[in-house]
C-alpha cells in the first residue's frame, strides 16, 4: 500500500510518500503565495522521484494550516495527531512533542499508542513561532542559518522586553545602537521565544522523553535556549521537519484500508 | 477601580482584573504569596490607596506566566482567586 | 529633530505652541506636565490652571534627554525657563526618568484627567491609542478612573502597528485614513490580528491587484475591530472621546465609530498632549495642596 502526506506549512509544503510503513522519498516546495500550486508541484516531484504515479497512491492525507485547501487530498488529519503519529515512528519513547513550525508552535501530550492526551498550541502571532526568530536576524542583519550559531557563542543573560515581533525589533536596533555585541542579542533573542515555547509545554507537562520536530529545530541556537528552559534534553527526530508528514502518511495507511 | 492588566494580541485576549474597592478592604494580600510565579506586588496607586497590582515586568507575558497554573487539560482552581478573600481578583482565560 | 536623509512615510509633525497673549509673569501657579513615550514625548506648561504652552516631538533613544527636550521646546520663545515651574509631573513609559519631576504619575491617570480638562466633565470613556500601547479607560466626571486597561504587548492597535503599513505601501502616516476612505465599497477587514502576519496578507492582497487604497481600507478596519474588542471589556458609556495620535487617523475613527455607533468627540486641542495636559494638571492639585499644608 503506497499513501502520501501533505502537510501544508505556512512557510513550507512537505511531502512524504510511504509504501508499507517504510519512507520512500519527500520532496518540499515554499508555499509562497500560491500554496496549492506549490503543493502540486511538490506531489509530483516526490513521485517522479519515486519513478511513481499519482494513481500508484492508495491515500492521502493532508496536514498543516492549509488541509483543507487541497484538492486531491482524500481526507485531513490534525497537525497535533500528525505530529504525535510521526514522532512515535521513530520515536516510541516519546510521550511530549514540541512543534515549531514559521507561523505556530504546539506541544502535545501523547500516551505510548501516539494518542494525543492533551495539547497546547500558539497561533496567530508572530512571536510565538519562528517568524520571530526570522524577523529579529532580519533586525541584525545576520542570516538565519548562522543567527542561531553565533547565539551559541554568547554567554550572556540579556532579557528581551518586548514580547511582540514588532517591537522586538526596536528593541534590537536599540540594542545595536548601545553597541552589544550581536552574538548577545541573537541569544537573547533565542531565549526569549524559547521560555514562551516553554511555557506553553509546561501546559501539558514535561514528560520525558521529549522530542522537538517542525522546521525551528533545525536552528542550534533555539535548541540550545529550549533544552536550558525545559531543564531537559529534546530529541530531534531525523529530518524534523517531515515528521507531520509523515504522521499524515501513517494516518493515511489506517484510513486507506 | 477595576484595573485590568494583560493584553490582547492574535492569539487571544488575558487579562487578570483587580477591582480595586474591593482590595482596599484587604489587610493581609494573600495573593502576593500565594502565586506561584510571584505576579502579585503591592503598591500605592496615583489615588494613595494601597492596592495589589501584578508587576509591570510581567503585564505584557501574562499568559506565559500563568501557564503553570492554567494546564491544557483539567484546570484546579487558581491560587490567587483562591486566596483573595474580597473576591477581588478576576481571570478573563 | 531627526537626522535621517531618507523621507520615512511613518513621521509625522513635530511642533511646539504657546499663547502669546498670555502673561505668565504673577501667576499663582505654573505646572508642567511631561510624558514621555516610547515612540513621542510631549510637554505642557499650564498658567493658573489655563494650557499655556505644549511641545511634542518623537521620543529619542535617551528618556532624560528627550524629557529635557521636549520641557526646553514648550519653553522656546516664552521667556519662562524651568526655575520658574512650581511643580512637574513625568508619566508616561518613561515617567521615572523625567529628571526635574516633583512626581512620577501614571498615564492611565493623567490621561483621564487630561481627557476630563480637553473634552469636558461629560466624558466617561476615553481610547487612547499611542505610539506602542492602546489604553481604554473609564472615568468619572471628575476625570478620576474607575475602570481601565493598557495594552502595550502587541503591536495592532498602535501607532506602530500603522507605522509598519505606511511603510510597506509608502503611504504618508498623515495621508493614511483619507487614503483608506476613498473606497467605493468596505472591503473585508485584514483576517490577521498580528501585524507580522496582516503585512504578508497585504503583500498577497496587492499581488492580487488591489490598490493601496483598499489594502488601508481593510487594515484600518481591522484595526477598529480590535479596538472595539479591547473597549467592550471596560464598557463603553457615552461620552467617548478619542487621544493620542492615531486620533488624526480618520480611517480608524469613523470605522471605530461606525461598529460602537457613538460619535467620538472633538476638541480644539492636540489630541496627542492629552497626558501630558493631565500630568500639569496633576502638579496644580498637588502644589495646591503642599502649600496649604505648608501655611
Amino acid at each position: 500500500m503506497i499513501t502520501a502526506g501533505i502537510d501544508m506549512g505556512a512557510k513550507y509544503i512537505k511531502v512524504l510518500l510511504l509504501k508499507d510503513g517504510e519512507i520512500v522519498v519527500k520532496a518540499r516546495e515554499s508555499a509562497g503565495f500560491e500554496p496549492l500550486e506549490a503543493a502540486d508541484n511538490a506531489f509530483d516531484n516526490a513521485l517522479s522521484k519515486a519513478g511513481l504515479k499519482r494513481d500508484d497512491v492508495n491515500f492521502i492525507c493532508a496536514t498543516g494550516a492549509g488541509r483543507s485547501a487541497v484538492p486531491f487530498a482524500n481526507d485531513t488529519v490534525t497537525e497535533v495527531s500528525a505530529s504525535a503519529r510521526g514522532t512515535m515512528h521513530s520515536h516510541p519513547s516519546t510521550r511530549t512533542v514540541i512543534e515549531v513550525g514559521a507561523e505556530e508552535g504546539r506541544a502535545v501530550k501523547c500516551d505510548e499508542n501516539g494518542k494525543v492526551l492533551d495539547f497546547a498550541v500558539n497561533e496567530k502571532c508572530a512571536a510565538g513561532a519562528g517568524s520571530f526568530t526570522e524577523a529579529m536576524s532580519r533586525a541584525l542583519e545576520v542570516p538565519l542559518e548562522e543567527f542561531g550559531k553565533i547565539s551559541l557563542t554568547s554567554n550572556k543573560n540579556i532579557p528581551m522586553n518586548a514580547q511582540c515581533a514588532v517591537f522586538a525589533e526596536s528593541e534590537v536596533v536599540s540594542l545595536v545602537h548601545a553597541k552589544t555585541p550581536k552574538a548577545d542579542i541573537a541569544k537573547a533573542v533565542h531565549d526569549a521565544i524559547a521560555s514562551r515555547i516553554v511555557s506553553m509545554v509546561r501546559r501539558v507537562g514535561i514528560n520525558k522523553d521529549v522530542a522537538l520536530i517542525g522546521g525551528v529545530s533545525y536552528n542550534p541556537g533555539f535548541v540550545d535556549s529550549l533544552n536550558r528552559g525545559l531543564e531537559v534534553e529534546v530529541i530531534i527526530p531525523e529530518d524534523a521537519e517531515y515528521v507531520g508528514a509523515l504522521g499524515a502518511a501513517i494516518i493515511a495507511e489506517e484510513r486507506g484500508k | 477601580m477595576k484595573a485590568n492588566y494583560g493584553y490582547l494580541d492574535g492569539s487571544g485576549e488575558y487579562f487578570i482584573t483587580i477591582d480595586t474597592d474591593l482590595c482596599i478592604e484587604c489587610d493581609h494580600h494573600g495573593c502576593v504569596d500565594a502565586c506561584p510565579e510571584k505576579l502579585f506586588e503591592i503598591m500605592i496607586d496615583d489615588y494613595d490607596d494601597e492596592v495589589s497590582s501584578i508587576k509591570e515586568d510581567h503585564r505584557k507575558k501574562i499568559k506565559y506566566d500563568c501557564a503553570s497554573c492554567k494546564p491544557a487539560g483539567e484546570r484546579p482552581p487558581l491560587p490567587c482567586v483562591e486566596a483573595c478573600t474580597p473576591g477581588a481578583i478576576t481571570h478573563s482565560w | 529633530m531627526g537626522e535621517v536623509a531618507v523621507k520615512e512615510f511613518w513621521r509625522w509633525k513635530e511642533y511646539n505652541w504657546h499663547d502669546e497673549n498670555k502673561d505668565w509673569k504673577g501667576a499663582a501657579t505654573i505646572t508642567a506636565g511631561v510624558d514621555v513615550g516610547s515612540v513621542s514625548s510631549q510637554a505642557v506648561i499650564m498658567v493658573d490652571g489655563e494650557l499655556y504652552a505644549y511641545s511634542n516631538m518623537r521620543t529619542g533613544s535617551d528618556s532624560p534627554d528627550s524629557a529635557r527636550k521636549a520641557m526646553n521646546w514648550a519653553l522656546e520663545n516664552t521667556g519662562m525657563t524651568l526655575d520658574d515651574i512650581h511643580y512637574v509631573v513625568g508619566t508616561g513609559y518613561g515617567r521615572v526618568n523625567v529628571p526635574f519631576a516633583n512626581r512620577a504619575i501614571t498615564e492611565i491617570a493623567c490621561h483621564a484627567r487630561g481627557g476630563n480638562y480637553m473634552y469636558g466633565p461629560t466624558v466617561r470613556t476615553i481610547l487612547d491609542m499611542g505610539g506602542q500601547d492602546c489604553k481604554a479607560i473609564r472615568c468619572d466626571e471628575r476625570g478620576k478612573v474607575t475602570n481601565f486597561l493598557m495594552n502595550d504587548k502587541c503591536a495592532a492597535g498602535t501607532g506602530r502597528g500603522m507605522e509598519v503599513f505606511a511603510d510597506l505601501l509608502s503611504v504618508s502616516i498623515e495621508d493614511v485614513g483619507d487614503m483608506s476612505l476613498d473606497v467605493e465599497e468596505e472591503p473585508e477587514p485584514v483576517s490577521s490580528t498580528c501585524v507580522v502576519f496582516a503585512k504578508s496578507e497585504a503583500t498577497s492582497l496587492l499581488r492580487e491587484g488591489w490598490s493601496k487604497k483598499k489594502v488601508l481600507a481593510a487594515y484600518c478596519s481591522a484595526m477598529a475591530h480590535r479596538v472595539v474588542s479591547l473597549l467592550d471589556r471596560i464598557d463603553v458609556e457615552k461620552d467617548f472621546a478619542i487621544t493620542g495620535g492615531i486620533a488624526k487617523n480618520s480611517g480608524v475613527i469613523k470605522r471605530l465609530e461606525d461598529e460602537l455607533k457613538i460619535k467620538s468627540l472633538t476638541s480644539k486641542y492636540d489630541t496627542q498632549i492629552a497626558g501630558a495636559l493631565g500630568g500639569a494638571l496633576f502638579a496644580k492639585s498637588l502644589v495646591e495642596k503642599e502649600r496649604k499644608k505648608g501655611a
